[in-house]
């Protein structure tokens, strides 16, 4: 946003000029992501979200090292890759080291690029890449780099444990894939008819498409597809309007069978589908709201909902995201020695706020964690979503998922 | 076979929403000249004040009230708004449009939030009309039909056989000689945009509950809009609707339809380059019509524009 930029230049320039003693205060972290346009409320929500976990993970606690804070600033990237780049650098110019972004694959692949050349470029002002969400596997394979960490699950290891569930169903015998047309989409498609094809070889895949993202008005066209198309299930990796937009679409078309999804909770979905997708639409995602794990992650969620009734916490990965990198940056004794933060993440292990442990990979810095399958309901919730009355509860767990997957990563250290 | 019926029902509702929309577009350019970039935001504004209306008195007031209220607004707006900047020319009249169009989802935004908003259909129209080989068709969706088809005769009405549509008809054309007959020119254009935007307003509260109602909405139907009436014609209301129709069912069966570009070239007598992936023409090859549907009344504008530049029904030479 245009508005939180000039707000960021300006907070600078009056830091920069008062003293540069309280500079050293406070570790600002930029937040990369859609603050406006189709995709705002996802992006303003995950914004929330890392400045709550920060405020009451990190700063709450005596903040890191000697008592230095988290700041979370938040730069609009309007979806794009391009504008993106934009506004890393205007982070980069502002000081901030450490880059988050989640919403998109195809930003995170034109951000990883970036900050790899830049890092190479400038050893003294090297940056860390948090990625909280995107889950492109080529980004911890192909395309891996030292700088770059994932705190999802990549799609890959989702749809191996979404289709351990589709696998055990035995009623289910015809399937319908349908995506956003860029590399996420196409990556659960490709994850889709490859598990499905090693577990479950006898079902047929009826459809598998992709549709522009974010350009669709009417789902109703692929709705009519998949009911013609007489398919028991259907997967999708769709996120913001998207998902709305498709799920609403095929469950007034009468759909009944299940609707495996990536992302269809919170930032407004789940209020949308509502009754309707009720017991229909599940989700495959890390972190566990309903039932809760532990008084901890009560707490903590009751403390959100007390801050942003509006809010939603919907993507609990964060929580591991702003702790992990706390508790790297104590462990390395530095705020700003990227490559020391960096060795000090490889291979951590971290109890996870919503339950279990989690563990970053160090060949390919990739987090391993548990993966829930969830199915959206209004039974048994405790923390809804959107103040619908409506959640997603857990109802099968995988442990550790694809810890011991194969990685293409062939990591550069300096 | 029966699925064509399904698609050729789903592209009508689509179509007809269009032509809603783009009704007032046409109106409002072909007499001020004005390419009102905003005209989405009333749409999308309609759709809000219709959810906020619906929590107090029920969807049906809100039909009722939102219109009128998006409409006064847009009055509001041309007379003092537009109409200051008007002598000016008409690229400023075009800023203005265009930041109104920003300011007006920033404010979207701060009151009722980024969120989508649960703005849904009444619970009296909330069941299946009738269905078709396991297709249901809401009752909602033929009440659009039914309303929008409403709107367009009124419109018609109005213009052809009334006085006002006499005069505005006039003033479209002859702005000046209807001034000089003394008759008040501003006042129509003023009219003119109000229900322009009224109209609006409408397409936005019953698309609400269909398209969901979010800050976004504006953005993805904006453009569109202007494609319809580029391909009508300038101030044609039946090019508008021909136009709305034509991109409602183009884009309802190429999504509806799996039409692979590589059918179409091998039918055209090219040769599939081995292997796929290598060659450079990967992604034309590749291509089905779901994946280029909602551009595909872009690339009819284009050929509108360079074939036919007035389009379809309009009068005027380019």
């Amino acid at each position: 946003m245009r508005k939180t930029t000039r707000f960021g230049v300006a907070a600078t320039l009056a830091v920069a000029l008062s003293a540069t003693a309280s500079f050293a205060e406070t570790i600002k972290i930029a937040f990369i992501d859609p603050l406006s346009g189709p995709f705002a409320s996802t992006g303003s929500n995950g914004l929330s979200q890392f400045q709550f976990a920060a405020e009451t993970l990190v700063n709450a606690e005596g903040g890191v090292l000697d008592g230095q804070m988290f700041e979370v600033v938040g730069f609009d990237n309007k979806i794009s890759p391009k504008e993106s780049l934009i506004q890393l650098q205007v982070a980069i110019d502002q000081g901030i080291r450490f880059i988050t972004q989640g919403n998109s694959s195809g930003v995170a692949n034109a951000l990883t690029d970036a900050i790899n050349k830049h890092n190479r470029r400038n050893p003294d002002s090297q940056v860390l890449f948090l990625n909280y969400s995107a889950v492109d596997p080529a980004l911890t394979n192909d395309k891996c780099n030292f700088w770059h960490f994932r705190f999802d699950a990549n799609a890959d290891i989702k749809m191996d444990a979404l289709t351990d569930v589709i696998a055990a169903d035995e009623s289910i015998e015809k399937i319908y894939i349908i995506g956003q047309d860029y590399s996420f989409g196409k990556a659960v498609s490709v994850a889709a008819n490859r598990f499905l094809g090693e577990k479950r070889p006898d079902i047929e895949i009826v459809g598998d498409e992709l549709h522009p993202i974010s350009k669709v008005k009417d789902f109703t066209p692929y709705a009519r597809k998949i009911m013609s198309s007489e398919a028991d299930a259907v997967i999708t990796g769709n996120w913001g309007a998207d998902m709305v937009n498709l799920g609403k679409g095929i469950l007034e078309n009468g759909f009944d069978g299940p609707i495996y999804t990536y992302y269809a909770a919170g930032s407004g979905i789940t209020a949308a589908l509502g009754e309707d997708g009720k017991g229909k639409i599940r989700l495959i995602s890390e972190g566990q709201l309903n039932p809760p794990v532990s008084d901890r992650a009560i707490a903590y969620a009751e403390a959100f909902k007390a801050k942003y009734p509006d809010g939603n916490l919907d993507q609990t990965r964060i929580t591991n995201t702003i702790e992990m990198l706390a508790k790297a940056i104590n462990e390395a004794g530095t705020a700003t020695d990227m490559v020391a933060i960096a060795t000090a993440l490889e291979g951590m292990e971290h109890e996870n706020l919503w339950g279990g442990k989690v563990m970053m990979r160090p060949q390919d810095h990739q987090l391993i964690q548990d993966m829930h399958i969830q199915v959206h309901t209004d039974d048994g919730i405790i923390f809804d979503h959107d103040n619908s009355g409506f959640g997603t509860v857990v109802e099968y767990t995988v442990t550790m998922a694809a810890m011991d997957s194969d990685t293409t990563c062939k990591m550069r250290r300096p | 076979m029966d699925l064509i019926f399904v698609n050729l029902i789903d592209g009508l509702v689509t179509g007809l929403l269009l032509f809603i929309l783009s009704a007032g577009l046409t109106l409002i350019f072909s007499m001020m000249g004005v390419l009102n970039f905003a005209h989405a935001s009333f749409y999308m504004l309609g759709a809000y004040f219709a959810y906020s209306i619906s929590l107090y008195l029920g969807f049906w007031m809100g039909l009722l009230i939102a219109p009128v209220i998006v409409g006064v607004l847009g009055a509001l707006v041309e007379r003092h708004g537009l109409r200051r900047v008007h002598q000016y020319g008409h690229v400023p009249e075009l800023i203005f449009t265009f930041g109104l169009a920003l300011l007006i989802e920033e404010l979207v935004q701060f009151v009722w939030g980024k969120n989508q908003v649960p703005y849904n259909a009444p619970e009296n129209l909330d069941f299946v009309a009738f269905s078709i080989v396991g297709n249901s068709i809401p009752a909602y969706k033929v009440f659009m039909i039914f309303i929008s088809v409403g709107i367009f005769l009124g419109i018609l009405y109005v213009l052809t056989k009334t006085r006002i549509g006499m005069i505005i008809q006039a003033s479209l054309n002859y702005p000046k000689t209807v001034e000089a007959l003394g008759h008040n020119v501003p006042l129509v254009f003023m009219g003119v945009f109000g229900v322009g935007t009224a109209l609006a307003g409408v397409a936005g509260v019953i698309a609400g509950p269909v398209l969901s109602t979010f800050p976004g909405m504006a953005v993805v139907l904006g453009s569109i809009v202007f494609v319809t009436i580029v391909i009508g014609g300038l101030g044609s209301l039946g090019g508008a609707l021909v136009a709305s129709l034509i991109i409602g069912w183009l884009t309802t069966f190429a999504k509806a339809y799996n039409v692979r570009m590589e059918d179409i070239l091998i039918g055209l007598g090219f040769e599939k380059p081995q292997p796929i992936w290598d060659s450079a023409w990967r992604d034309l090859w590749t291509l089905t019509s779901p994946q280029i549907a909602d551009i595909l009344p872009y690339l009819l504008m284009v050929l509108i524009l360079v074939f036919r530049p007035y389009g379809l029904f309009g009068k005027r030479d380019a």
